[in-house]
């Protein structure tokens, strides 16, 4: 029997992740939130060492150990433009941690099956298979975002059958378990597992990815709360159930955010090539300019809004966008930046990006509160984005984008895209803005073609 | 009450819980939601210690220390890695908004 303390000490915790996440909604209260949940984290840990005559310590210890110094050298190397396929691997490494904690805990479960209910071994290759799938798709994602594989989805035939035999075969060796418990059963089912995280991830590509992040991490917390059942921990029943819960909620909202249903961006893909835009650039004329003519352009203009994308921050350009926007200001032009929920590769990503280079956070403009003023605006500068003004959004029913709300761009005066080539963006789909003969383009890397743009606007 | 039934109470109650804390988040904070979310999970570090801790056997022993290895990296790797991302928020705060940081009295 666990001793009293032990267990009101796991409620204080599973209360602390709690306010761990109502802390991380809000801005003002998420630093303090993360770390309320990281001294619970740390106080939960250490409460077996206290009360349990645990084996191995010494090896216990230095794995921690190895752990940490590896979660905390991969948390401070990276980037923030990589930041979406950190939490991936971060996410991936965890389900795979609990279909492993499951698979002792089954060996633990076979001598005693007779006493124990069939319920805890159903958990049981719930945590083994779901931990799996959480595994294997956390690692393509990652591959993709880092572009160790192509980001498009990756659709071979016959896929649309051997998934659900994969899913049937997960159902039978589950209720095998149930009926006579056989480690090996355990291990097929991990396997299986991996195969169908494979599967799941393998045809989803471009923005969609980050949606799917978003879902396993919900499944790699199910998996933690299973685990907490089969353990009897209610700080990881509680912990867990809380990051499914939200976690499911919060990949609704991204998708919502992007106009789409989960079902179809998992299996888009499997119907068609619905979500298999062109990926290779159009021969079609476009008007494209030197920096000098774009910066009279926007010299003279009263009302500029930038809109920034992933290619800005990939191009570190963000300090000097700052200041060609300062020399705009104080010529007396009015300019904002217009953030899109999705702009770069995550939602929210683009206030990080924008926030470490130090841009005045009233500068920064949410999609639904500038979207009226882009018909009063005499230039739009796009900066490393294509999707979030891609018009196909409204227009093109078949595009993989289609219902996603956009910013308003092509209403503008003028429009001008700084862009490296005419490759399309994240969603591999042509923007028809580009063609438009309001629109100007631009074409450098980002951060040098807007220290040219910034010595012609000085020149003025 | 039975046991079983006892964990479902608990179990559905935290998923009440778990929607209602982030259900008006704005998009603003998605990432770093997230990644806090993530790093919470990471909390499978006490599972992998309590099978690691109780087992004679060998392989599971290794299988138990990959296992902690792996949720320490994903326990301690999501905490510091949200810690940095909303340190970005918050670093503007004295320069955006100076007037009203002075008058909430030190509560940073």
């Amino acid at each position: 029997m666990t001793p009293t303390w032990v267990q009101l000490t796991y409620l204080a915790c599973a209360v602390c992740f709690i306010l761990a996440l109502k802390g991380l909604s809000g801005p003002k209260t998420a630093r303090i939130g993360n770390i309320i949940g990281a001294v619970a984290a740390v106080v939960a840990v250490i409460i077996p060492f206290l009360y349990l005559d645990l084996k191995h310590v010494p090896l216990i210890l230095v794995a921690i150990a190895i752990g940490t110094a590896g979660g905390v050298l991969g948390a401070q190397r990276v980037q923030m433009t990589q930041m979406p396929q950190m939490v991936a691997l971060f996410n991936g490494v965890g389900g795979g941690a609990a279909a492993l904690v499951a698979l002792l805990e089954l060996r633990e479960l076979v001598p005693v099956q007779d006493s124990v209910n069939w319920f805890v071994i159903v958990a049981t290759a719930f945590t083994i298979a779901v931990g799996s799938i959480s595994f294997a798709g956390s690692i393509v994602t990652f591959a993709k975002l880092q572009e160790l594989m192509t980001s498009r989805p990756v659709v071979f035939p016959g896929l649309r059958y051997v998934f659900p035999i994969a899913l049937a075969t997960t159902l039978v060796l589950s209720v095998r378990l149930v009926i006579e418990s056989h480690v090996w059963l355990g291990v097929v089912l991990c396997l299986v597992g991996l195969l169908i995280g494979l599967l799941l991830v393998l045809p989803v590509g471009g923005a969609d990815v980050p949606i799917v992040i978003s879902l396993l991490n919900a499944f790699t917390g199910l998996t933690v709360a299973a685990g907490g059942y089969v353990l009897s921990n209610v700080v990881l029943l509680v912990a867990g159930t809380l990051v499914g819960a939200s976690g499911t909620f919060l990949t609704l909202l991204m998708a919502k955010a992007m106009g789409r249903s989960v079902a179809n961006i998992l299996f888009g893909a499997l119907k068609g090539g619905s979500t298999l835009g062109a990926g290779v650039a159009s021969d079609r004329p476009v008007k494209s300019a030197g920096p000098e003519d774009v910066a009279i352009l926007l010299g003279y203009a009263d009302r500029v809004i930038i809109v920034p994308g992933y290619g800005l921050a990939v191009a570190q350009a963000q300090h000097t966008l700052r200041e060609l926007v300062d020399v705009l200001i104080a010529r007396g032009t009015k300019v904002d930046y217009a953030i899109h929920p999705v702009a770069g590769r995550m939602p929210g990503h683009m206030n990080v990006l924008l926030a470490e280079a130090q841009v005045p956070y009233e500068q920064l403009i949410e999609m639904d509160h500038i979207n009226g003023e882009f018909k009063h605006t005499d230039v739009v500068l796009v900066v490393g984005a294509n999707d979030v003004v891609n018009p196909a959004a409204k227009t093109t029913p078949g595009a993989p984008i289609y219902g996603m709300p956009i910013l308003n761009a092509d209403e503008a005066q003028q429009i001008v895209f700084m862009k490296r080539s005419m490759r399309p963006g994240f969603a591999g789909i042509e923007n028809e803005l580009l063609f438009d003969p309001k629109t100007t383009l631009l074409f450098g890397d980002a951060k040098d073609s807007l220290g040219k743009l910034l010595n012609s606007v000085k020149a003025l | 009450m039975s046991e079983a039934v006892v964990w479902l109470t608990i179990f559905v109650l935290s998923v009440f819980v778990g929607i209602e804390v982030i259900s008006k988040v704005s998009s603003t904070l998605h990432t770093p939601l997230m990644s806090g979310a993530n790093a919470i999970h990471g909390i499978i570090l006490l599972g992998a210690i309590l099978v690691t801790g109780t087992t004679d056997n060998n392989v599971a022993l290794v299988v138990g220390l990959v296992a902690i290895v792996l949720a320490a990296v994903n326990m301690v790797g999501g905490f510091v890695v949200t810690d940095r991302m909303l340190q970005m928020f918050t670093r503007k705060k004295p320069k955006a908004a100076a007037a009203p940081a002075s008058s909430d009295g030190g509560a940073a």
